[in-house]
């Protein structure tokens, strides 16, 4: 499985990478609200205080994740 | 009268615990929390759907209301369920964890060797957990011992709404407690959180019952209404229950004029 240069894997799907972008210029272009967004990148969480200077590297894992309803 | 619910460093008036699951429409669940005088509900962590995106729980649950006690549903083992703890934090939701691993989706019976290796790490990165566990007075005590701030046991398998199945296993939890016992899963009605209450149990968590009711909110209240009934009952202290081979006990007193001689 060769890494292609310039993808994440974003939820589980690869995506195309713009250069530079940063977590939360992602989200603004995935139109998520950043307040109810829970992100785990390469395994580790992120806090929301961090999601405008974490800028993502090609290969990177990204989960996106949200608080829903449960028991 | 202040009788408070105390968990870790926090405390509480109501003692109901809500599940937000299975509403019809959220809401119908927020106006269900309200009825129900909660000040704890659960919430659980989810991968965004990036083609349909649903909305969002949060915008209906009022944070300076209520405490959010993520749960680790869907953890399989203690691993997947310290990752999705140190997620909920992370994210600002919370530090309290209801720790469930059940790793079985037939029966979703909590697996009690990976709950213990999950709840003495959680512990250690300083959550507030509080573990879901089948009525094992043995695993509560060893959970209890760990640090674990309250523990959960099942009254039946959940979601079945059997009412306290274990009741005699609830009872040696109680009877060897020291931090407050939540009866977690199975309560059907009103009337099983009301018994659970009058053992002694501290609090329920009720999800199910009240959510798919056909009037989810006026269900919500009946909760709170079992809740404070068998609680009173508890503190006040049941009268004691008579074998069979002892006899009635008459209420009022049947010495008196009709046949008397005197």
């Amino acid at each position: 499985m060769a890494e292609r240069s310039g993808e994440i894997l974003l939820n589980g799907r690869p995506r195309i990478l713009t250069p530079g972008q940063s977590l939360a210029q992602l989200l603004v272009e995935l139109e998520l609200d950043p307040r109810w967004v829970v992100a785990e990148l390469n395994g580790e969480p992120l806090g929301r205080d961090r999601f405008g200077s974490v800028t993502l590297q090609p290969g990177d894992r990204l989960e996106l994740v949200r608080p829903v309803a449960g028991g | 009268m202040t009788d408070l619910l105390r968990i870790a460093d926090r405390e509480f008036r109501s003692r109901l615990l809500l599940g937000t699951g299975k509403f019809p429409s959220l809401p119908v669940m927020r106006d269900a929390l309200d009825a129900s005088g909660t000040e704890i509900v659960t919430v659980t962590l989810r991968r965004i759907d990036l083609d349909s995106p649903e909305p969002n729980l949060l915008e209906f649950v009022d944070r300076d209301r209520y405490l959010l006690l993520p749960n680790t549903s869907g953890a399989e083992d203690a691993d997947d369920a310290v990752r999705l703890a140190r997620l909920a934090r992370a994210a600002g939701l919370s530090d309290w964890v209801k720790l469930e691993v059940t790793p079985d989706p037939r029966w979703l019976l909590p697996d009690p060797v990976e709950t213990l290796a999950a709840a003495e790490r959680l512990v250690k990165e300083g959550f507030t957990v509080l573990p879901y566990i089948g009525a094992d007075p043995v695993l509560a005590k060893r959970l209890q011992e760990v640090g674990c701030a309250t523990v959960m046991p099942l009254g039946a398998p959940i979601g079945s709404n059997r009412g306290l199945k274990t009741r005699d296993s609830i009872a040696i939890i109680l009877e060897q407690a020291e931090v407050p016992v939540v009866v977690d899963a199975g309560l059907g009605a009103p009337s099983h959180a009301a018994e659970a209450m009058e053992m002694g149990a501290d609090c329920v968590l009720v999800n199910t019952a009240i959510s798919v009711a056909r009037d989810p909110v006026e269900m919500a209240r009946a909760f709170r209404l079992g809740v404070e009934a068998g609680r009173a009952a508890w503190r006040a202290g049941r009268a004691p229950e008579r074998a069979v081979g002892e006899g009635a006990e008459a209420s009022s007193p049947l010495t008196g004029f009709l046949r008397g001689t005197a």
